[in-house]
């Protein structure tokens, strides 16, 4: 579902991570949680260190600012865990995200939005399926499979 | 609604296992009649079935099948070896013709029929050979149903029956079964019109009418009870001994002696004028037939408790039954947060209910693993066939024996063990057994011996696989290790130690493949398997003597009794059935630890390591720190630990494939207060630590 082509338009939710905001298909949403304890599980790769009980689920939980490179700050009042269904490797696999900060969930027409652009960015271009325009701020919406591969 | 295909399937790959259960034993007591008619039902309903369902190329099959078995049954061939391994073969095409009717070959079958019917007529007419006509016969008429009276002749049965409203439309047709009563014997029918309805009211597709019926017939009990095979399910049916006339043929029709009952329906179903017997002639009669009337009873007594057993078995799919084991799974994790709740609390009434709340839930879970339990026979059931095939095939004549058959086990892992059981059961016999020469040689007894044992050892299964064959060459095995690269030639190795190699991949000590062994893909594979259950395997081996495997289980895969430790600010669970013992870390060895990760348990040096290293634990460690001293394969680790916190109820959550790359983990579990807690994988956490101290003492030597 993530892999929704860049020429149509649908509803994405927007995230901060660090100073950048993020923009994720809605469709893949389960639930935006208050941050729980966290397992960390020692190991793993750096952005995927920890654990956390959903509903008596063990779920993985993603720090896409360790995988964006970006500055891990500690939690805010702000954050939130934002559980996600994604397909790997055409499996559904149930994940969780740290959001600094959720906005809303708003409609995108993806016609705005142009494919990553080769060079002037500081992230690997094939994390990113596109970057577009919200209230004047540039946001980037991730290509997940990539990122969590 | 369930495919009804499908419940034929599942019905049908029972009744082949009957069927090849019964041929096997019969081939130790070839004239045990039981067997044979455990082996001709099977063949019967599985005809009968697989007509129904359409798998007509089975019914047609089986019917050949059956009507060659048929002179067994009647004593007129007995079951020699060579009788059941064809019998076997056509055990097997039946499954072919079941579960891939694409794959069977018509010219299979009738082959496998040609020789059934020339096994058949050469034991039947060797000449003075079995005493078949006169024992056996005998032997299958005393044996073959309880209910028929010991001496021949004719006998009176008294039939009631009523179907179901819906026969009709089911396409049942009665009256047919009324002739083929007819065809059996001599048969008085009476239908009982009461239930027929006013005209208006009467619809024309239902069944109303019952039927009372007196037969009298050579024929058994379970010849007539044929007649109704494919309507049994939907009718109600009794068959009541009357009476035996030995050697009479006149028609007599007699009520039930035993049942006042009987008399009270003929006589308003106007068979009252029929009845020929006088109530004093009644009283001889009964004193006359009172073994047979006891017979009866006992048969009748026999039935209700068949019947009693049948209605006690729900088949469930196990999708459900794993649904179930979820949900238990989580009240368990709700009730261990409750617990803790009510222990915080200073309400009694409160701390009362979570008790009691405790007690229940401790008992479902063990209910509902319970019901996930099997016995290990359905599994070593399977191998008899195996060895038979594997004994004449290689021509080394072979006794299985088992034992502890009831030990019960986790279904699904029943299943995932039935892989590594066949690897091992081949190689055995295909590389442990010697050739009967050889063993004529090695004063062996020509027939080897393959045993088979499950038991219970505390909260695991064993299960041991042992045969008294030549052993393990461990010269062999050496030499091929040398020349693999798994150990450097003339390396210092106990011959225990190099025959632990045979579990390497790619190591296999037959020069030749043959069919059943030899690839080396074998014994790494099985112990893959086995680790994967979390389980064991140990082996040893004498030479000359035998080898044994015994295969270590938990037993089941979805709850584990757990330790809960703490290293920094995490939370782990070591399997309990692993823990040895736990010590605490004296600062004398912590400090000299330094140098060396020894301990010294009661003389015995114990390596241990520090998990707070391992995961990279940034909290300060505390002051005194635990040793929980663990069993990983044939040696003792220790793990040092802040805090030992106690057991733990774990209810095994698998990890997201998200973390695959993980592997000192086995899974997670979820504690009272809601967060989770890691299980940790021993045999690949020492691994892990082995590497680990490898690569700082590189690290040391390069900085040196």
């Amino acid at each position: 579902m993530q892999t929704q082509s860049c020429d149509q338009s649908g509803q994405f939710l927007m995230l901060a991570l660090a100073d950048e905001i993020f923009a994720l298909d809605a469709t893949l949403i389960r639930e935006i949680l208050d941050p729980a304890p966290v397992a960390e599980v020692p190991g793993a790769r750096p952005f995927l260190r920890g654990v956390i009980n959903v509903r008596g689920k063990v779920v993985p939980i993603a720090d896409l600012r360790v995988r964006f490179g970006m500055n891990a700050t500690a939690f805010s009042p702000d954050t939130r865990f934002v559980v996600l269904e994604i397909t790997l490797a055409g499996e559904p696999v149930t994940v969780a995200i740290i959001a600094d900060k959720v906005h809303d969930v708003t409609g995108l027409s993806l016609d705005s939005m142009s494919k990553a652009p080769p060079i002037g960015m500081r992230w690997e271009p094939e994390f990113i399926m596109g970057i577009g325009k919200w209230r004047d701020d540039f946001i980037i919406i991730p290509d997940l499979e990539n990122v969590f591969n | 609604m369930i495919d009804p295909a499908e419940v034929f399937l599942q019905e049908a790959a029972e009744l082949l296992e009957q069927l090849e259960q019964a041929l096997l034993d019969l081939e130790k007591s070839p004239s045990n009649n039981g067997l044979i008619n455990t082996a001709f039902r099977a063949l019967h309903t599985l005809k009968g079935s697989g007509a129904m369902f359409g798998f007509e190329r089975v019914a047609s099959f089986v019917h050949d099948f059956e009507t060659a078995f048929d002179q067994v049954r009647k004593g007129h061939a007995s079951s020699s070896r060579d009788l059941i391994a064809i019998a076997l073969m056509a055990q097997d095409h039946i499954r072919t013709l079941i579960e891939r009717p694409n794959d069977a070959d018509t010219s299979v079958g009738e082959s496998i029929l040609t020789n059934l019917r020339e096994v058949l007529d050469s034991s039947s007419s060797r000449p003075g050979g079995e005493p078949k006509s006169g024992r056996i016969n005998s032997d299958i008429r005393n044996g073959f149903d309880e209910g028929k009276p010991a001496a021949s002749g004719k006998t009176t049965w008294h039939l009631q029956f009523r179907f179901d409203e819906k026969v009709l439309i089911n396409g049942t047709n009665p009256l047919l079964l009324l002739d083929e009563l007819r065809e059996l014997g001599e048969c008085g029918v009476c239908a009982i019109t009461d239930a027929v309805p006013l005209l208006q009211d009467l619809k024309a597709d239902v069944c109303y009418l019952s039927f009372d019926v007196m037969l009298t017939t050579e024929q058994d009990r379970s010849t007539i009870e044929d007649v109704f095979i494919f309507v049994a399910d939907n009718m109600e049916l009794s068959i009541e001994l009357v009476q035996q006339i030995a050697g009479t043929s006149s028609f007599a029709t007699v009520p039930p002696i035993d049942s006042p009952n009987g008399e009270q329906i003929l006589a308003e179903t106007g068979v009252a004028s029929q009845v020929v017997v006088t109530k004093s002639q009644q009283q001889e009669l009964r004193q006359d037939q009172k073994p047979a009337v006891e017979a009866v009873g006992d048969q009748r007594g026999a039935d209700t408790a068949a019947v009693g057993r049948k209605d006690t078995t729900v088949r469930v799919p196990a999708e459900r039954v794993d649904e179930l084991m979820d949900r238990v799974g989580e009240l368990v994790i709700a009730q261990a947060r409750l617990s803790q709740l009510a222990e915080k609390s200073r309400d009694l009434d409160m701390k009362a209910v979570a008790e009691e709340i405790q007690r229940l839930s401790s008992g479902l879970r063990d209910v509902t693993m319970g019901i996930r339990m099997l016995p290990i026979s359905a599994l070593f059931g399977r191998f008899r066939r195996l060895v038979h095939d594997l004994s004449r095939e290689l021509g080394k004549p072979l006794e299985l024996s088992t034992a502890g058959e009831e030990t019960e086990l986790d279904k699904t892992m029943i299943d995932r063990l039935a892989d590594p059981l066949v690897h091992l059961i081949r190689n055995a016999v295909d590389h442990g057994l010697e050739n009967p020469a050889q063993r004529a040689a090695a004063g062996k007894p020509p027939t080897g011996h393959l045993k088979l044992i499950a038991r219970h050892s505390g909260a695991e299964v064993l299960i041991l696989v042992s045969d008294d064959g030549q052993g393990l060459n461990t010269a062999k095995i050496r030499t091929k290790a040398e020349a693999q690269g798994l150990i450097s030639p003339g390396q210092q190795m106990s011959d225990f130690e190099i025959n632990q190699l045979i579990f390497h991949a790619g190591l296999s000590t037959t020069s030749e493949v043959t069919k059943f062994s030899g690839r080396g893909v074998g014994m790494d594979v099985v112990k893959r398997d086995i680790e994967a259950m979390r389980g064991a395997i140990d082996l040893f081996s004498t030479p000359g003597k035998g080898t044994e495997i015994t295969l270590r289980l938990p037993l089941t895969l979805a709850i584990i009794e757990g330790l809960l430790i703490r290293v920094g600010a995490g939370r782990y669970i070591v399997p309990l059935s692993l823990v040895e013992e736990c010590v605490e870390l004296s600062a004398a060895d912590d400090v000299r630890s330094k140098g060396r990760n020894f301990l010294n348990i009661r003389g015995e040096l114990v390596p241990f390591m520090r998990l707070r290293e391992l995961f990279e634990a940034k909290t300060p460690a505390d002051l005194h720190q635990k040793v929980v001293i663990v069993s990983a394969g044939e040696q003792r680790i220790g793990l040092v630990v802040d805090q030992i916190i106690g057991n733990h109820q774990t209810v095994i959550k698998t990890l997201s494939k998200l973390h695959s790359e993980v592997t000192s983990f086995s899974g997670a579990t979820i504690l009272g207060d809601g967060s989770v807690a890691l299980i940790l994988d021993i045999p690949h956490l020492v691994d892990l630590g082995a590497k680990d101290e490898k690569n700082q003492k590189n690290k040391g030597k390069e900085a040196a």
